[in-house]
């Protein structure tokens, strides 16, 4: 069964970006410019916290305003993208209303989640987690 | 933007007065002191004249971050150093929040900022773009209103520190805080009021690169960062932080006879007291959730939730505020509070206005002590009458400090030691160089450090944990300055690191040097990092020798020799004896 990455319970977040750091440090960077999760402050951080990450939809809408097929559906929800194809218009970034697609300026081509669960590894408090895709759920 | 940790090792130079900056490589200094202390001490050298005024246009501000930063958990905090218009010394304050993460992936290892704004401004810095914003219709605002309106009006959310004053920077209370990601504070030594001088509200700083780690590299800095992150999250390296926070001390340092009480008046409030007051009894009334600074999972920023009717027909309003170890003492303990949420009223007053909570609140239990005395009248106060636990009363005293509507209240905003050399009432003046002094009663190693530390800070030389670690046992003098000065100098590596405090178990020697080695920063050994301590250190000193210290003229106030501490009553001639050994040793 395919998994995704969720946010399992925001409130649970202590804004500590650990997944953020996770996430860019897969590709051996410090910093977050190839991340794909954000976290940020609900408007201040008296009101907790913000967890941007791909929430891996069945019918993605990025998937479809895609005018080179370079994003196409992974089978059990979300997008696998091929670079190769993408001609960085940015059509999927603003297809999702989530705003989970961010956007790489080197290369000038999407960041999108591949379900790894590195970020999710590093979040000692479960505010997200690998969830399995349940069809139709 | 991928860049090279080398190429971090960049400073910003910000010129207020001329609306200009500039960015120069300075690997002389980074390899040479590493980062944050250590390279924020050269600058200062370099930028700050002798015998300046700290409230002139010359005093340069420093933000200073290390090689650490932004790459291993924990490594979370900023340096700032200044000359301090507080003590008219060397000033150094750490915060965290995400200020280091920010700066440090700006691409900067440093930020000086120098000049004077002929009106009021703050400064957007996303990389290397510099902008110079008109800051006049947030002029007057409290601290935390501000920060509100520049997230909204400023890009970067989540990624970025907004650093600002309240009204008290403006107005330059010596003691003054900056304000960090609301809930952090560069909190001692009144940065804040270097900020108001130069007409400088706040900086915003945004990330927009990330750090590469050498390909060869990749794998052992994985290894070197995994192991961190587990002694940090599984171990009780750092256990203290976790749970209770900070707070969670209170009550058995109360119960030892350690815990300053009504400006000493006794090291131990009555049991009720310390009940009320303690980590689990606010936590557990109050706690309504816990934040982390940027890139450390420990999560001791504990926020309280108070909730009071503000008027009839139940409109409730709810404020969230912040608390710790250090207020709780110097609002609550050391202003006779009777009930928690009275001490969280005063916390959020001297949060919005803007000041360090440790010097209010020794200030006004000075000014209370002196009014009890006489020498302190209703005429100076414009008719306050100050009693121990009036929250009312402090909460309006905290606004005339700022206010400053007659002379009284001008030196009260000086600090204790001032007011105090104005009114008399020394004895009972509770700074030591200068600076208000920590919640720490425990014998001659707490006060050591707040006499001989360069920042006259309990985080100096942790000597209050010394104190402690001795009790049932023998020692000499010397060996207790011995010990304070090799810690003091060892947290010189920790602070140019940057790591935190609170994760010092975490960063043994061994650690360090394998976490540098993890992103290319080679050849550093135990020793290497122990003599550079020592040079960090005595560096600080020399600053302060410049600027007029002298161990021999320092003020001690009789009050402390005047209560018994957990290792009975201190002698003065011992006091003044360790200090001339201190000054031996450096």
């Amino acid at each position: 069964m395919a998994k995704k990455l969720a946010a399992l319970d925001v409130n649970k977040c202590i804004g500590c970006m650990e997944c953020m750091f996770a996430c860019s440090r897969r590709v051996g960077r410090g910093g977050f410019d190839k991340s794909a999760i954000r976290v940020r402050s609900a408007g201040g951080i008296e009101r907790g916290f913000v967890i941007v990450v791909c929430r891996a939809c069945e019918n993605p809408p990025c998937a479809k305003v895609c005018p080179t097929g370079a994003l196409r559906e992974r089978k059990g929800g979300g997008v696998i993208l091929n670079e190769d194809k993408c001609i960085g218009c940015g059509f999927c970034a603003q297809a999702c209303i989530m705003g989970a697609i961010f956007w790489d300026n080197e290369k000038n081509k999407p960041i999108v989640c591949k379900y790894c669960g590195e970020c999710a590894d590093y979040c000692v408090h479960n505010a997200i987690g690998m969830v399995e895709v349940k069809a139709g759920a | 933007m991928l860049t090279k940790a080398k190429d971090m090792n960049r400073v910003l130079y910000i010129d207020l007065t001329k609306k200009d900056n500039k960015i120069e490589g300075r690997e002389d200094l980074f390899d040479e002191y590493l980062g944050g202390s250590g390279v924020a001490i050269k600058l200062l050298e370099e930028e700050c004249p002798k015998g300046i005024d700290p409230l002139s246009a010359g005093n340069p501000i420093i933000f200073a971050v290390g090689p650490l930063t932004a790459l291993y958990p924990s490594a979370s905090k900023t340096v700032a150093m200044f000359k301090s218009p507080l003590t008219g010394n060397l000033g150094e304050s750490h915060t965290g929040g995400r200020s280091a993460m920010a700066i440090k992936l700006a691409g900067y290892g440093a930020i000086v900022i120098k000049g004077s704004s002929d009106i009021p401004v703050y400064l957007a810095i996303r990389g290397d773009e510099v902008k110079f914003k008109d800051a006049s219709s947030i002029w007057g605002i409290e601290a935390v209103a501000v920060g509100r309106i520049l997230r909204e009006v400023e890009p970067g959310a989540g990624v970025r520190t907004i650093i600002r004053i309240g009204r008290a920077g403006e107005k330059m209370v010596r003691y003054a805080c900056a304000v960090c990601e609301t809930y952090r504070h560069f909190g001692r030594l009144g940065l804040g009021a270097v900020m108001g001088s130069k007409k400088l509200k706040a900086v915003v700083i945004s990330a927009d690169k990330s750090i590469e780690i050498p390909k060869e590299k990749r794998k052992e800095y994985k290894l070197v960062y995994d192991e961190i992150q587990d002694v940090v999250v599984e171990t009780d390296a750092m256990e203290k932080y976790h749970d209770l926070g900070t707070a969670g001390k209170i009550y058995d340092l109360n119960k030892l006879g350690g815990m300053a009480y009504k400006n000493l008046e006794s090291a131990s409030a009555p049991e009720e007291i310390a009940r009320e007051f303690s980590g689990e009894n606010i936590a557990g009334k109050y706690l309504s959730r816990r934040v982390s600074c940027a890139h450390c999972p420990v999560g001791c920023i504990h926020l309280a939730s108070l909730r009071e009717l503000s008027e009839p027909g139940y409109y409730f309003k709810t404020s969230i505020i912040p608390y710790d170890n250090e207020t709780i003492y110097a609002l609550g303990f050391m202003l006779g509070m009777n009930r928690a949420e009275d001490y969280l009223r005063l916390i959020d007053a001297v949060d919005r206005i803007g000041m360090d909570a440790i010097s209010t609140g020794v200030t006004l239990a000075w000014a209370t002590e002196a009014y009890e005395h006489g020498i302190i009248t209703k005429e100076h106060t414009g008719g306050l009458e100050f009693h121990w636990g009036d929250v009312a009363i402090y909460s309006e005293a905290i606004e005339k400090i700022v206010a400053m509507p007659n002379e009284f209240y001008r030196n009260m905003a000086m600090g204790s030691e001032y007011a105090s050399s104005v009114y008399g009432g020394q004895d009972y003046a509770l700074a030591f160089g200068g600076n208000e002094m920590p919640e720490y009663h425990t014998g001659i190693a707490c006060y050591l450090n707040n006499l001989t530390g360069a920042r006259h800070s309990h985080l100096d030389s942790a000597g209050y944990d010394l104190d402690q670690k001795l009790i049932g046992k023998e020692f000499t003098i010397e060996e207790v300055v011995r010990a304070l000065l090799k810690e003091e100098e060892w947290r010189q590596i920790l602070s140019s690191l940057v790591v935190c405090f609170f994760a010092r178990k975490v960063y043994t020697a061994e650690r360090v040097i394998k976490a540098l080695d993890a992103i290319g920063i080679e050849n550093w050994t135990e020793g290497k990092l122990e003599d550079l301590g020592r040079v960090i250190h005595r560096a600080k000193m020399d600053f302060k020798f410049r600027e007029g210290f002298d161990l021999a003229k320092l003020r001690i106030p009789k009050r402390i020799f005047e209560v018994p501490t957990p290792h009975g009553l201190l002698k003065e001639e011992d006091v003044r004896k360790a200090i001339e050994i201190y000054g031996e040793m450096i």
